[in-house]
């Protein structure tokens, strides 16, 4: 009984600050500006389509960066001794100390024409590189600015694989591959799991990064939904809907790949 | 008038360190009408001011830190906040749930707000430093009765350029669309001074609500697309002053601010260009309005409003305090034309909804850059994507009450 009374302050929370959000977003996308209803608004989102699976192309690529960068830096924190460990993991988090929009500019002059970079090159007579205003830095801004939320969760997971697991492996005869793909992967799935939706979720709706490393020609599904709420015309309903959009496919990705309804849900959750 | 970065910086150096420079108070307060501003005094009044970025003297360069000034002279504490885009502070008004007590929306922006009722009229027996104003800010197109603005700063949009990339004069705007410059030119972010700039190059009128304008528009602005290295607003201060692109679309003022830094920049002011006015509003929701009108007034005064526009390098609409400036900012004539250069400037005035609902999304169009599609894509997709998850959902219901 205690325990239930003592969860009233969260269920609150999430009906104050998520559910009735999000039935507004669904109200505002099937209404028109004088609030009767209407489908327009998700038919007009159809024009966006493209522009949705260019953000998702852009978030899979660079959830997949994350994943074969975190990996192994993960499984080296969870295998070196505490100290090591730690500074790892303070100099993974030290960035995220300062602000996301900063460490973002930051980029911009690191990768302009006559940037940090170009400049570096220039030394040597090569160059200068196109690389500011391409999808390619929208990527490596997304990895930059989400690789955290990737190597977290799978250091955690790991760090709970105990080293006689690994050895009683090895004394079975396993081969370092084989460890690392029927013991290593498989304990650390829930960790992979967790890294890969709190790196994609981000990435797919971010809008600053394309805006300041795409140069506004390369806009992102996260632009248009500003524009629909910052922009001249003012056009919630619109913006409502698009969001909503992106969230059915976000969830229908997840579910269809089984990440919603498994077994060992409290442990993915962590 | 609209720097990102330079906000986010102040915004962190005032949360982080509170460190505010103390401002040596200008010779003797009797400058100012102690009885008309003593009014509020030790009542701990506070006021909501809501400005565009980098938009108010802050006591750098030696000139007055005007929120500071103005709390010192009459005990009102002033909560200063900014907005990038006029189209963000008119979202933020309109949602309702926040009350500012000033505001600095452009002319297109007041009307609007005007026709919406989410601004109130101004006392101006409270804002006696009126008598100030040029005459011909007074009855603006945007606020025909002046009854709800007081103009605060106006400008011109411009071609900036530089000099040794282009090479020549530039005379005409037709060179936004020159393929020599590949990927060297920088264009407004917003939709209205982007369509605006085509709408000039074109030769239609700025406030045209012609479908087939805007449509022709559209296309000159998707022709261009490929030669823009990038859409930006206040970023064009760090890539005009670094040599990275050669052409840019912004305002005469701030190419005084980027030529301090880069000697190498030119300006062309069109002929026929785009003349805009911040004015300064009271929302219908304010606290405030006696000192709200009061703020307003302290930035009339003569020597307030010389000092801020030092900093701005806009052009002021108050006569008393443009006396005051520097002379090679008073006699410029970019800065302060004749009024035969102004003959063919425009103002921009609200467009109806319907044509702003049409240019947003023309506009989303020429970014996004989209083929033809089919229109009953999306409800479809939404119907597959839910069956889907169902689907899923079940099968793995099922697979699961096999395996017990």
């Amino acid at each position: 009984m205690r325990v239930k009374a003592s969860s009233y302050p969260y269920v609150a929370w999430a009906l104050l600050f998520v559910a009735i959000p999000l039935g507004l977003i669904v109200y505002f996308s099937f209404t028109d500006a004088a609030g009767s209803f209407t489908l327009d608004n998700i038919i007009q989102a159809g024009i966006y389509s493209n522009v949705i699976i260019k953000s998702v192309w852009l978030s899979v690529i660079s959830t997949v960066i994350c994943l074969l960068l975190g990996y192994p830096l993960a499984y080296i924190m969870s295998r070196s001794n505490p100290i090591t460990a730690r500074t790892i993991l303070l100099l993974v988090m030290l960035p995220m100390w300062m602000n996301f929009l900063l460490r973002t500019y930051g980029w911009m002059t690191i990768l302009e024409n006559n940037g940090i970079l170009n400049q570096f090159f220039g030394l040597f007579g090569l160059g200068p590189f196109e690389m500011i205003n391409t999808q390619g830095a929208v990527v490596l801004g997304m990895v930059y600015n989400y690789i955290p939320f990737m190597i977290l969760p799978l250091h955690s997971v790991m760090s709970k694989i105990g080293n006689d697991v690994i050895e009683a492996a090895q004394d079975l005869g396993a081969s370092p591959i084989s460890v690392l793909s029927e013991v290593v992967v498989p304990l650390s799935m829930p960790g992979i799991k967790t890294g890969i939706i709190m790196v994609f979720v981000p990435a797919v709706s971010t809008f600053i990064i394309s805006q300041m490393l795409g140069g506004g020609g390369n806009q992102l599904i996260g632009d248009i939904i500003e524009l629909q709420f910052l922009g001249n015309a003012y056009n919630p309903n619109l913006g409502s809907a698009i969001s909503l959009v992106l969230m059915v496919l976000v969830l229908m990705v997840m579910s269809v790949s089984g990440f919603l309804s498994d077994d060992n849900l409290e442990e993915r959750v962590l | 008038m609209k720097k990102v970065l330079a906000v986010l910086v102040s915004l962190i150096v005032l949360t982080t360190s509170f460190s505010s420079v103390c401002f040596a108070a200008p010779e003797g307060d009797s400058a100012y009408d102690m009885e008309y501003y003593s009014k509020f005094q030790g009542q701990g009044v506070e006021i909501n001011v809501y400005n565009w970025g980098e938009y108010i003297a802050d006591g750098e360069d030696g000139l007055m830190d005007i929120n500071a000034e103005f709390t010192e002279l009459t005990g009102i504490k002033v909560n200063y906040l900014n907005y990038e885009t006029n189209e963000a502070m008119y979202a933020k008004i309109k949602s309702g749930a926040n009350n500012y007590d000033v505001i600095f929306p452009s002319d297109y922006m007041v009307s609007r707000l005007i026709q919406e009722g989410l601004v109130q009229e101004i006392n101006f027996d409270n804002v006696p430093n009126f008598k100030y104003i040029d005459k011909s800010f007074v009855n603006p197109i945007y606020d025909p009765e002046q009854k709800y603005s007081v103009p605060y700063a106006w400008n011109r949009v411009a071609i900036i350029y530089n000099k040794e990339k282009v090479g020549y004069e530039i005379d005409s705007w037709d060179v936004l669309w020159d393929s020599a410059f590949d990927g060297q030119i920088l264009m407004f972010k917003n939709s209205r001074d982007a369509f605006g700039v085509a709408q000039m190059a074109l030769g239609f009128d700025i406030n045209t609500e012609d479908i087939g304008e805007l449509d022709e528009a559209a296309a000159l602005l998707k022709a261009q697309k490929p030669l823009v290295q990038a859409y930006v607003m206040d970023q064009v201060f760090d890539k005009m002053q670094n040599n990275e692109a050669a052409i840019a679309t912004y305002y005469v003022g701030d190419y005084y601010i980027m030529k301090e830094v880069n000697e190498d920049l030119g300006l062309y002011i069109p002929d026929a260009t785009n003349l805009f006015v911040d004015a300064v509003c009271i929302p219908s929701n304010a606290q405030n309005k006696e000192a709200a009108e009061m703020y307003i007034n302290f930035l009339n005064e003569p020597q307030v409003a010389a000092d801020n526009m030092e900093y701005i390098l806009y052009s002021t609409p108050n006569t008393a305090a443009r006396e005051l400036l520097p002379d090679e900012m008073k006699n410029n004539p970019d800065l302060y034309p004749s009024a035969e250069d102004l003959a063919n400037d425009v103002a921009y005035i609200n467009l109806s909804n319907s044509a702003n609902l049409y240019m947003d999304s023309l506009w989303t169009e020429i970014l996004a850059d989209e083929e033809g599609y089919n229109s009953w894509f999306m409800p479809a997709f939404f119907i597959v994507a839910i069956v889907a998850i169902v689907a899923s959902m079940v099968l793995r219901k099922r697979k699961k009450s096999r395996d017990r």
